[in-house]
């Protein structure tokens, strides 16, 4: 029993990092219709230059802030320079595009910072959290950001003019531009919102898996996974899809004889296969769906 | 009828001694070795994700040119051809090609890493090349019956993992052993060492993928089992975290780390000097970082080679004296072969290193090798970590004998 807890608080744990990064992963699917297998690299830079502005001397919230506005900015230039000439063309042209993208980042963050592992800070220590030795401040914070970047994220969508018309934008482009929507620039903004959001969710991961080029290499399947088990179009999905991961994950390495440690990975795949199979909506998915 | 005998085996003898006595006499090369050079071929990753080793070339070829301002080996200059592999195996295999058809080099040289290595092992043995202290840690490079133009150098992960068996035997005889391992070669291999020695004493194993991004369950796992040794055979970014979740989940296991993760840069800081107080790992290099080895006689002149002959060389990294180190026992070997520069001479003094040192070794341990063991470096040292850095402790440890 002892370990069965163990492993469903170590669950929830990996899980934040997964929601983060299905958070992210959802709000660009959410802007532009696919997923963006450069999201992980992007928010890996991101967290690469808040890491360089604090070995420059700059505090902790300072180097935050300044990277949240440089990943949206760069978001939105990604979006204008590599993308925007790609939104009529085919779907695996944009795929392509991805790659060349991830390719790219990853190689010239190892080029900049080179390939060994560094320490990031966390703002919320590292110690026990309420006497659990299993989950630490710094995770119970994590998952502290992801609900409040979760709730911001559902009245910036739900309440304000600009979500609403991104959400417009999304679903409707047609209509969205005869009722005078620039549908072009909302793309750009959900890259830009995509990005930073991603800088935040790299920002939280780098304590607890290190900060390196590949950082992200598996948390972008992971959250890939959670995000699509979720539903690709529910922002709350992806953050309940991303602790169900992490749940299922411990457990099923755990308790399933023959998955064992081997099949860790395989267990994020097959999850995607048959969720997209069995209820391609995803968990939370269809509701959202139907309300626009 | 007698006499004829005589005369016959008479005439026979004088012409195997004449045959042998010229022999003697007359320098033997094979291709890539003449009167006034030596020619070597060598791999590194300059470039890619196993870039940081590159320095090892580097100073591999600082090393050489320094020979040959010091008037070469035996007379002969050597000729050190180093290409860039990127880590990648069919560019190894690629560029061995190349090396051997092209360039026409005596020997391959120290290319690095298991993958590489076995990349172009099959290759290099039909041509009978030999390859020569292979910088890669696999067991497998010592096999000369199967394998004999392979050598390897540092101690193999076997020898390391029987090192450190060894020592749980001696300091604690009922220890209940967790092994947490890479599941590659890398993993198995010292996974091999360790039962061969340890046997049911090893309660729990639990493996862990590369792409896995946290190994905080395996770690979780590892400690319901109630063991109270843990060996700790996984890659620095992984080392990394779970001396920091060991430390979270506040367990106290005699934690013993592989050697491939003893960066004190690139593993302990990053994981907290707090959290790895106390932790055991071998070694058989003096490390340049360690200031109880700034005024040693082998430091100076390792340090007075680096300022002359590689002076953007970072002084204090290890790779750079495990660079020199390897650069060394290749001059050796090509002493002992005299002017018989052929390819199977140089196997047979690669395989006949009698108690031979350099000074970048630990003090006490020494290099062997014989025609049925190929692996120079079988002996380490133990070190605990303590404050900011290792402190070597314990007496040297042979990994390949049963004592």
């Amino acid at each position: 029993m002892e370990l069965f807890t163990n492993q469903v608080l170590a669950g929830i744990a990996t899980g934040a990092i997964y929601a983060c990064m299905a958070l992210a992963v959802v709000m660009i699917y959410q802007a532009i219709d696919h997923l963006n297998f450069a999201q992980g690299e992007m928010a890996m830079f991101s967290t690469f230059i808040s890491w360089q502005l604090m070995q420059w001397g700059v505090p902790y919230w300072g180097a935050f802030i300044i990277t949240l506005a440089f990943s949206f900015v760069a978001g939105i230039a990604i979006e204008r320079i590599l993308f925007k000439p790609l939104a009529k063309a085919p779907v695996l042209t944009n795929v392509a595009g991805f790659i060349a993208l991830f390719a790219i980042i990853n190689s010239s963050a190892g080029l900049i910072w080179d390939f060994t592992i560094k320490q990031y800070p966390t703002p919320f220590g590292s110690a026990p959290f309420l006497g659990s030795q299993l989950i630490s401040t710094h995770q119970a914070g994590m998952i502290g950001v992801t609900v409040l970047l979760l709730l911001g994220l559902y009245f910036f969508f739900q309440y304000t003019r600009i979500g609403l018309a991104m959400r417009a934008a999304a679903s409707v482009p047609e209509s969205a531009r005869l009722v005078g929507i620039n549908t072009s620039w909302m793309i750009a903004l959900g890259w830009g919102m995509a990005t930073a959001i991603g800088a935040i969710a790299g920002m939280l991961i780098a304590p607890v898996v290190f900060l390196e080029p590949n950082m992200m290499g598996g948390v972008l399947i992971y959250g890939f996974a959670a995000a699509v088990l979720g539903g690709l179009t529910s922002p709350f999905g992806a953050v309940v899809g991303g602790f169900l991961v992490g749940i299922f994950e411990n457990l099923a390495g755990t308790y399933i004889p023959g998955v064992g440690n081997e099949l860790k990975l395989p267990i994020a795949l097959a999850l995607i296969i048959s969720v997209l199979v069995v209820k391609p909506a995803g968990l939370f998915g269809r509701h959202i769906v139907k309300r626009v | 009828m007698f006499g004829r005998t005589i005369r016959a085996a008479a005439l026979a003898a004088a012409v195997i001694s004449l045959a042998s006595g010229g022999a003697l006499a007359q320098k033997k090369y094979d291709t890539g070795a003449t009167d006034t050079e030596i020619k070597v071929g060598n791999l590194m990753p300059y470039s890619g994700p196993g870039s940081a080793y590159g320095v090892i070339g580097q100073v591999e070829a600082a090393y050489f040119k320094m020979i040959n301002d010091k008037g070469g080996i035996n007379g002969r200059k050597v000729n050190f051809i180093s290409y860039d592999d990127a880590y990648s195996p069919p560019k190894a295999v690629e560029q061995t090609r190349k090396l051997v058809e092209s360039d026409e080099v005596l020997l391959m040289f120290d290319p690095l890493g298991t993958a590489n290595n076995t990349a172009i092992q099959k290759y290099l043995t039909s041509k009978k090349v030999p390859q020569l202290f292979v910088a890669a840690g696999a067991t497998k490079f010592n096999d000369p019956k199967n394998f004999p133009w392979t050598t390897g150098w540092q101690p193999s992960y076997q020898s390391e993992a029987r090192a450190y068996a060894k020592y749980i035997l001696k300091e604690k005889p009922n220890a209940k052993v967790a092994v947490f391992f890479q599941n590659d070669d890398l993993g198995k291999d010292y996974l091999k060492g360790l039962k061969d020695k340890l046997g049911a004493r090893i309660i729990a194993e639990e493996s862990y993928e590369t792409t896995e991004p946290t190994i905080d369950t395996h770690i979780v796992k590892l400690k319901a089992s109630g063991a109270d040794t843990l060996v700790n055979i996984s890659s620095p970014k992984f080392a990394a975290q779970a001396i920091k979740k060991i430390a979270e989940i506040d367990w106290k296991p005699l934690h013993i780390l592989s050697n491939v993760s003893s960066s004190i840069g690139s593993v302990i800081k990053p994981a907290g000097f707090e959290n790895a107080q106390g932790v055991v790992s071998a070694t058989y290099l003096k490390d340049p970082s360690d200031p109880q080895w700034d005024n040693d006689p082998g430091m100076k002149e390792f340090q007075s080679f680096l300022a002359k002959y590689y002076p953007e060389g970072n002084k204090r990294d290890i790779l750079l004296i495990t660079g020199y180190a390897l650069a060394e026992t290749l001059a050796q070997t090509l002493k002992q072969c005299g002017d018989d520069l052929t390819r199977e001479n140089v196997m047979k003094q690669a395989a006949n290193l009698k108690d031979w040192r350099t000074e970048a070794l630990l003090p006490g341990i020494y290099m062997n090798t014989s025609p049925t063991d190929f692996a120079p470096i079988s002996q380490l040292r133990l070190m605990r970590l303590s404050g900011e850095k290792w402190e070597l402790f314990g007496d040297v440890i042979n990994g390949d004998t049963d004592d």
